[in-house]
């Protein structure tokens, strides 16, 4: 079967936004530009789906591969997925459709537009998970800066244009290094070709400095601390669609990279800088629970959340264990649907009461029932409950750090007593007390498709929860050939 | 004087400036006739350009003054259609200002022919003259809205430091003159005598004086005055078109009589090439004047060209090749959008004339926000790949500080670019502008963004043709 399938899915997208561009929105509800972009989008999820259903969990060898030739003698065009990529893949064409149903209320004007930010952002946003070719990646990296630049500074809020410009130039400077160490690649090895860079090895002498240069764009994205600042201020003033789309899957790109390439690339050096990246991810963990607990804002609770999740991420990819990285992969899956739907639960009320800000709220629970259960759910699932996708992925890798280094391991799990702290806190202080401010009695609970689409987000994370070996059985193989060639490759230096 | 047709393109032009400018005295009210002779003229002569001589691996003549090869062709047809095009837009620009005149197409005319000569040369003298016929022009063009202030003393400032940078040079050449015994590239090689770092003088003269042509820091002062007063079709002229051919002459001079010499000058063009990078990036900051703005980007860009040339590989001078190309691509959307500003005949020139444009002319300005993106680098503009080859060659040669420092300053430089965007896109409206543009506008705006948004995709068509320049 030589059907391109990987391709069609990075250029469906931004077909349809294509068409977009020339979809006249004049009608009032602007339905005609919402259902070409949610019908592309759901045509790209099912074909996602079907790419999961053809893919072979047996192997570790990449699949579905296209290898073309772009620039003669310097860059091929190769994509390709295996056990790890897949999933971040579905995960993408699962949130988009969501956001796009999502814009319903929120997005007021220049919807057309919007959409197609947001279709060209998916199309980046695939391309970043399958590229097998690290210039390839890096196009794709950094294309999808434009799109979110658009997004924070034209639909966010009062602050927009200081978030965007934060959001933009710091990913951008972490970057800049990236492309500098790619480019050196290409000297060094004579190709950035991913799977014959895992062949061919890089030196050991080369691979520190190498390593820095992707962490400093990885960090920047992930967000490590103490670069972690331009993510809740992107995410504060990011409409909820953005919000979405940044939490749930561009912070995965950076977890993705350290794995395909930190750890496939730069065995010798990953081993040297285990240290800092544990030091880093433990600082992330307890300090921005704590800052996170103080928080007035919601969406900024949330997103020092993410930081802290995404410690959570980075701890386990370095433990370099099957569980710990297994654990870090479920994590972000996880992470993925839980912060997409707390961020829409808070886009939810914002649309109703146009604040955020947690004071505003309180005993909203007898007024918005519906609400209130999904978005206990959702806390829960962030708190990491049993039962939720949140447990499966932070449970292994505390197991996988237990295994590596006890010191670590236990400070990360005061993390998660905190983690709790605060999430169960925000909800106490919203949902329940007293109703002090007269105006939430106006407040209507979800209409239909905000309940459709927090439930779709519900489904999977409570599957996953009880069965997450459908996600595991994806990426064992990957992982565990990853961990073999890695120790591999430490034996041989 | 068997391969007279090589030159041919030059003779061609030569005889029609003349033929041109008796016309225009002979017969009244004739610029438009005028105007369009000369477009024809352009593209006769590019297309000459490509029969003649684009086969042509290196030929010498006239006592092995003029070299022809495929280096000097591909930039003369360059030159030519950029300043075809450049002509071709400006016309409305020109009437609005009542300054359309039989002068102007002449004078473009004779700088091109300049700028030929200039390509062509393969020694100190040829090269001089062409650069001093291309100069003349181009002190008239900036003043050529003669009535206003801005224009006449953008001419006289560029005049004026012109002619000492001019006068810098010719005391390069004569120094280099008196230590080789010639002024022939070839002769010169010959006679270079490596222990001798005396002729470093020479070398540093003549640096400094190409340096001015294409406004490279420390000598950049005269460029955000001279193309803030020009009129902005001239002002497009000036960033696209000189740089061309400055550029040529910059990799003749330095790679075929002083290769040997790279130690001596690759010091003095990485110094060149970061300080214009970082002080490009860094004092477009604060501007608020478009074509000042420009002034400064082009500064920063001149500074990639130059890492490229400053690696001392073919590599590198491909770079630079292919980074100056897809630099005038760009800076031919981004005039084209400064020249469709234009409201109750009236032409506007600041930021924050752009505000709100998004809303208005939706088109409009995504091309802006494409050909911005692209100006900063990012991919998958056509903008990100000029920067990576550059890069790539640049990283060759090991040379990690000028990578560094050129990234870095992609990074400042990306946030005056993003400056204009918010503008556009984040601000409140203000009223629309015309819509009435020329076909050729529209036409040289589309062709643009869409070369810059479709490059990702057929990227090796270009490196194609430009892999033939050999130079070492």
């Amino acid at each position: 079967m030589n059907f391109p399938i990987l391709s069609s899915l990075i250029l469906l997208p931004t077909i349809g936004a294509f068409f977009l561009l020339f979809t006249r929105n004049n009608n009032k509800n602007n339905i005609t530009v919402k259902y070409v972009a949610l019908f592309t989008s759901l045509v790209n999820f099912f074909l996602s789906i079907y790419l999961w259903i053809l893919f072979d969990q047996s192997t570790s060898e990449f699949q579905f591969v296209e290898d073309r030739i772009w620039i003669e003698g310097l860059i091929n065009y190769k994509v390709g997925i295996d056990g790890i990529s897949i999933l971040f893949i579905i995960l993408t064409t699962f949130i988009t459709p969501l956001c796009i149903i999502s814009v319903n209320n929120s997005i007021k004007d220049r919807l057309g537009e919007f959409l197609i930010a947001v279709l060209v952002m998916e199309s980046f946003m695939i391309g970043v998970f399958c590229s097998l070719d690290l210039v390839v990646f890096y196009l794709f990296f950094e294309a999808g800066l434009i799109p979110m630049f658009l997004i924070i500074g034209i639909w966010g809020g009062s602050r927009r244009v200081y978030s965007a410009f934060k959001f933009f130039l710091f990913t951008l400077l972490g970057s800049v290094l990236m492309l500098v160490a790619i480019i050196s690649i290409y000297w060094i090895s004579g190709t950035t070709d991913v799977t014959q860079l895992y062949e061919l090895g890089i030196d050991a002498k080369y691979q520190n400095l190498l390593w820095l240069a992707f962490f400093s764009s990885f960090a920047v994205k992930t967000p490590m601390w103490p670069v972690h600042t331009w993510l809740p201020d992107a995410h504060v003033e990011a409409p909820t669609a953005g919000s979405v789309l940044l939490a749930a899957i561009l912070l995965k790109m950076a977890g993705y990279g350290f794995i395909r390439f930190s750890l496939g690339l730069f065995p010798v050096a990953s081993e040297i800088f285990t240290p800092l990246i544990y030091t880093l991810s433990v600082i992330a963990i307890i300090f921005t629970s704590f800052i996170a607990l103080m928080q007035e804002d919601m969406k900024k609770l949330i997103a020092y959340s993410s930081v802290a999740h995404m410690g959570f991420v980075t701890l386990g990819i370095f433990t370099i264990q099957q569980q710990g990285l297994e654990g870090s992969i479920l994590q972000m899956i996880s992470h993925g649907l839980v912060a997409a739907a707390l961020f829409l639960c808070v886009g939810v009320v914002y649309d109703r009461m146009h604040s955020r800000l947690i004071d505003s709220y309180g005993g909203i629970v007898s007024i918005i029932p519906k609400y209130s259960v999904l978005f206990m759910l959702f806390t829960l699932a962030a708190l990491g409950l049993p039962g939720t996708s949140g447990f499966v992925g932070e449970f292994l890798i505390l197991m996988g750090a237990f295994k590596d280094n006890f010191l670590v391991a236990v400070i990360a799990s005061l993390g998660v007593i905190i983690g709790a702290a605060y999430m169960l806190w925000l909800y106490k202080r919203v949902v329940f007390g007293k109703l002090i401010n007269s105006d939430l009695k106006k407040m209507v609970d979800l209409n239909k498709s905000e309940l459709f689409i927090l439930s779709c987000l519900a489904i999977p994370i409570l599957f996953f929860g009880f069965f997450p070996d459908v996600l595991i059985n994806t990426i064992e193989v990957s992982i565990s050939d990853l961990i073999r060639v890695y120790n591999l490759n430490i034996m041989s230096n | 004087m068997t391969n007279l047709e090589l030159v041919f393109p030059e003779i061609f032009l030569a005889l029609s400036i003349m033929f041109l400018l008796i016309l225009g005295v002979f017969k009244k009210d004739s610029s438009k006739l005028i105007q369009n002779i000369s477009l024809i003229i352009l593209l006769s002569t590019a297309v000459i350009t490509f029969n003649e001589t684009i086969g042509i691996e290196e030929i010498f003549l006239f006592n092995s003054s003029i070299i022809i090869d495929y280096l000097s062709s591909f930039m003369k047809i360059i030159t030519l259609l950029a300043a075809f095009l450049v002509l071709v837009i400006s016309s409305n620009y020109l009437k609005t200002f009542k300054i359309f005149k039989i002068e102007y197409p002449i004078l473009i005319l004779s700088s091109v022919l300049g700028m030929m000569i200039m390509i062509s040369s393969n020694d100190l003298i040829v090269f001089y003259m062409g650069l001093e016929i291309q100069s003349l022009a181009l002190y008239v063009l900036a003043s050529f809205n003669r009535d206003q202030l801005k224009s006449s003393e953008a001419g006289l400032k560029y005049f004026v430091l012109s002619a000492l940078s001019s006068g810098l040079l010719l005391y390069g050449c004569s120094l280099i003159y008196g230590f080789t015994g010639s002024t022939n590239f070839i002769v010169i090689a010959e006679q270079l005598n490596p222990d001798n770092y005396s002729i470093t003088f020479g070398i540093v003269f003549i640096l400094v004086g190409l340096s001015f042509k294409i406004s490279a820091v420390p000598f950049h002062m005269w460029a955000p005055d001279v193309y803030e007063g020009s009129p902005t079709s001239v002002t497009l002229f000036f960033t696209m078109v000189p740089k061309i051919a400055a550029l040529t002459v910059f990799i003749r001079f330095l790679y075929v009589p002083f290769l040997y010499l790279i130690d001596q000058w690759q010091m003095i063009l990485i110094f060149l090439s970061i300080a214009s990078m970082l002080f490009g990036a860094i004092a477009a900051i604060g501007q608020t004047n478009i074509k000042r703005l420009i002034a400064y980007s082009s500064i920063g860009h001149v500074g990639y060209a130059l890492a490229g040339l400053a690696t001392g590989s073919n590599d590198g001078i491909q770079s630079s090749v292919i980074y100056i190309t897809i630099y005038i691509i760009m800076n031919l959307g981004l005039f084209s959008c400064l020249l469709m500003m234009k409201r109750n005949q009236r032409y506007f020139e600041n930021i924050d004339d752009l505000s709100g444009l998004s809303k208005n002319h939706p088109l409009l300005s995504l091309s802006l926000l494409l050909i911005l993106f692209s100006l900063a680098g990012i991919p998958p503009l056509a903008g990100f790949f000029a920067k990576f080859y550059i890069f790539k060659s640049v990283l060759e040669q090991s040379m990690y500080f000028l990578a560094i420092v050129g990234l870095l300053s992609t990074v400042v430089a990306a946030f005056y670019y993003l400056r204009i965007i918010k503008i556009m896109y984040f601000d409140k409206e203000k009223e629309k502008y015309d819509t009435d543009h020329s076909l050729w506008l529209k036409f040289s705006l589309t062709f643009s963004t869409l070369l810059i948004l479709m490059y990702f995709i057929f990227p090796g068509q270009l490196i194609e043709v430009i892999s033939r320049i050999n130079i070492i």
